[in-house]
């Protein structure tokens, strides 16, 4: 490629800080998402060391009780509202989305850049809470504790979620709208790539959960500032009303956080076995039916909290269902391998990661949607290996299987493909013996949420820690290696993959405006095997 | 038709695109909203159904006949509200800046009368809180006042929101924005209007005239 005929792109179509802070291009937004969540995700991995560091040793020797309390509150509202949620979605989907249905930009791109400012406010209000001592509640901010027992920074992080809420508020309208109303000519409903029908069922998830949890944080606001008691109990409130609320958004966030990964898996599996997708309606359809599903099983989060055992049968039952659109993904994305001519670049490695990984998490996810089980190990490691298996398994995976594999389109440079496939590998078998021994410790007893613990769950904890120190070289690897890409990356064509879909079509990066000329959708999705890229 | 391609965004191919793409837009804001006053009307129900003595007792306190004043001056100000929205799809820029005036002024004259609603209620001692006073009460009332400021103080939020909305549209239409071809604006904001409207529809039986003799 001759370097000096550079084509004008949306990195280098202006300069300064101004025309960042101010842009409306929905790929420059995505990039200011990229380092925003990155720095929380930083943050995150700070607490998550400080929680395995004191759970190194039996006794509660590294922090005391209460900090303890809140290094995993922390760890928990900066990992799910400021890195999880917004992960996948803010950042890939906003810089995809109009690519890959053949749009100019969102149908609102000031809507889009006022989202990031909102996760900014919000984000700014948590780290104030931070700063100034920490919440102690837990992620869950339970009633009373959170109203009348804590004597911590409730307020400010309530604020900031509350704010961040109308970030993913703001970013699923404008997703809605755009695949409804942006498609390309030619693009029916049913040639949109999966990753759009992920992002579709992840938005209506945003839009009808996320003002549910800002209205109850803002009862829980009001009563804690104000005394408006709705939940306290000397009234005659209810606390379990709270928990009903907060778990009514707080279970569907969960497929907020794993639908997109599923749709970035779909686009990498069909690339990588050069095969198009196996049973394509019957994923986009199971998205919607994860997102229907997943409003209603919000009981099996309180199998233990006083709910009748009526309603904790009908939400079990429900929740087995979940298992049901889970599977079709599973099955039909090992279908698609099926005889496929199989590379295992770094992407590659991680989509698979992710299948075996989400698994796992998935079928744990029935052990604990049984009742009588789920009393036993209700509150143990147990369930803090089944989420993590599902958050950090698979969306986790899935968001760097993305990264990797829309690097070239996004930066204009290829990522190092060695030390990739070593950080893939480190972050699977980092992830396994981080979390894995926590079935065992869960299943054994040892209760999640304390700073010490009995003798005799050492030695499983020894390896939990192992694991997580694996596991932040495979995160810490991919940051030196992409950062370093920028600058001495080769340099990538459009299409390095020979992979199916209108991102490819157009120039690595791509200009501002993303297409010469409006694409004109003429097969259906992943139409492989693709001819070998031409070399341009 | 190509001088108005300048209200067509760059990301839009004509103005009909966009047309579709704002108004899918409000009406999915609006699904939200809905969601989001759903949390505080689901909080109502249960403690209405748990406790209905000490709800329909503390419902008394409220003033029903300014309850019913300000949902006249709600209801009137989504008539002239509709108005507005008429005379901008014909071209009437004087219309539609009348109408939206009208709009503003009966939704200001509803929040005069919510403020001195809440003015009353703190000189009575019934908002909730360390100084909440209603004797011979149950304990359950003081839920009831914490929901009907949390009820109403959401939907003057709106209001207020709504005000600065109309505002907006009635400096656009006295710059000439809006024409027969170009004001999905104003019916964006009408749609807005008439949903925080129909809140009060809700919120008013419930809160004033539920359980009364």
């Amino acid at each position: 490629m001759d370097r000096a005929e550079k084509a004008v792109d949306y990195l280098n179509a202006d300069y300064g800080v101004r025309s960042w802070l101010l842009t409306r291009d929905h790929k420059r937004i995505a990039i200011l998402y990229l380092l925003s969540i990155t720095v929380m995700f930083m943050l995150g991995s700070v607490f998550a060391v400080l929680i395995r560091l004191e759970l190194l040793t039996p006794a509660g020797d590294v922090v005391q009780a209460d900090t303890y309390n809140k290094l995993f509150t922390m760890h928990g509202i900066v990992m799910i509202f400021f890195f999880l949620v917004p992960s996948i979605p803010a950042v890939l989907g906003n810089f995809l989305l109009p690519l890959m249905i053949g749009a100019r930009d969102l149908a609102f791109p000031r809507l889009n850049l006022l989202s990031w400012y909102v996760y900014m406010v919000g984000a700014a209000f948590t780290l104030w809470a931070v700063i100034t001592g920490g919440v102690d509640t837990g992620w869950t901010f339970y009633t009373p504790y959170s109203t009348t027992a804590s004597h911590t920074n409730v307020l400010a992080t309530a604020v900031g979620i509350f704010i961040t809420g109308f970030s993913s508020i703001l970013t699923g309208v404008n997703f809605i709208v755009t695949i409804h109303t942006m498609r390309a000519p030619g693009m029916t409903w049913f040639r949109l790539p999966l990753f759009v029908w992920a992002h579709y069922a992840t938005s209506l998830i945003m839009i009808l959960g996320t003002p549910v949890i800002a209205i109850t944080i803002l009862m829980l606001g009001l009563e804690r500032a104000f005394g408006i008691g709705i939940f306290d109990p000397a009234l005659g409130g209810d606390p379990i009303l709270f928990q009903h609320l907060f778990w009514f958004y707080s279970h569907p966030a969960v497929y907020i956080m794993i639908l997109p990964s599923m749709g970035v898996v779909s686009e990498i599996i069909t690339c990588f076995a050069r095969r198009r997708i196996f049973g394509y309606s019957f994923i986009a359809a199971s998205s919607l039916a994860i997102a229907v599903f997943g409003f209603l099983v919000w009981g099996h989060h309180m199998f233990t909290s006083t709910q009748s055992v009526y309603a904790a049968m009908v939400f079990s039952v429900l929740s087995f269902a979940v298992a049901v659109p889970s599977a079709v993904k599973v099955f039909n994305w090992t279908a698609t391998l099926y005889r496929g001519s199989i590379t295992f670049e770094a992407p590659m490695l991680f989509a698979l990661g992710f299948i075996g990984l989400f698994t796992i998490g998935g079928l744990t996810g029935l052990f604990l949607a049984a009742l009588g089980l789920d009393v036993h190990v209700h509150d143990t490691y147990f369930v803090v290996a089944h989420f993590h298996y599902i958050m950090v398994g698979g969306a986790l995976m899935g968001y760097l299987g993305a990264i990797h594999f829309w690097w070239p389109k996004m930066t204009g440079r290829m990522y190092p493909e060695a030390p990739a496939r070593i950080s893939a590998a480190l972050v699977f078998v980092g992830f396994n013996l981080t979390f894995f021994p926590q079935f065992i410790l869960g299943y054994l007893g040892m209760p999640r949420r304390y700073h010490a613990y009995p003798e005799e769950f050492q030695v499983l904890n020894v390896m939990s820690t192992t694991g997580a120190s694996i596991l932040g070289v495979g995160y810490l690897v991919p940051l030196c290696y992409l950062i370093w890409s920028l600058w001495r990356g080769r340099v990538a064509e459009a299409n390095p993959w020979g992979a199916a879909g209108l991102e490819w079509r157009t120039n690595s990066p791509p200009p501002t405006e993303n297409f010469a000329a409006t694409p004109i959708v003429e097969e259906e999705a992943y139409a492989y095997p693709l001819k070998e890229p031409e070399v341009v | 038709m190509s001088s108005r391609t300048s209200t067509v965004a760059h990301q839009f191919d004509d103005a009909e695109q966009q047309r579709n793409a704002s108004t899918l837009g409000i009406w999915v804001f609006l699904v939200t909203e809905i969601m989001m006053f759903g949390g505080l009307f689901t909080a109502y129900v249960l403690y209405r159904s748990s406790y209905p003595e000490a709800f329909a007792a503390a419902s008394h306190h409220l003033n029903a006949t300014l309850g019913a004043a300000n949902t006249i001056v709600l209801l009137s100000s989504s008539l002239s509200m509709a108005l507005a929205v008429r005379a901008s799809q014909v071209g009437s820029r004087w219309g539609t800046v009348a109408g939206l005036v009208v709009t503003i002024v009966l939704g200001c004259i509803f929040l005069g009368v919510k403020g001195y609603e809440y003015a009353s209620k703190f000189e009575e001692n019934l908002v909730p809180g360390p100084f909440f006073d209603l004797p011979g009460a149950e304990p359950q009332s003081e839920l009831f006042f914490s929901l009907y400021f949390a009820m109403t103080g959401l939907h003057a939020v709106h209001m207020v929101i709504g005000v600065g909305v109309l505002a907006t549209l009635v400096v656009m239409a006295l710059r000439r924005r809006f024409d027969a071809d170009y004001h999905n604006p104003v019916e964006i904001g009408g749609l807005y209007w008439h949903f925080v409207d129909i809140v009060w529809i809700y919120l008013f039986p419930l809160l004033y005239l539920l359980g009364r003799h």
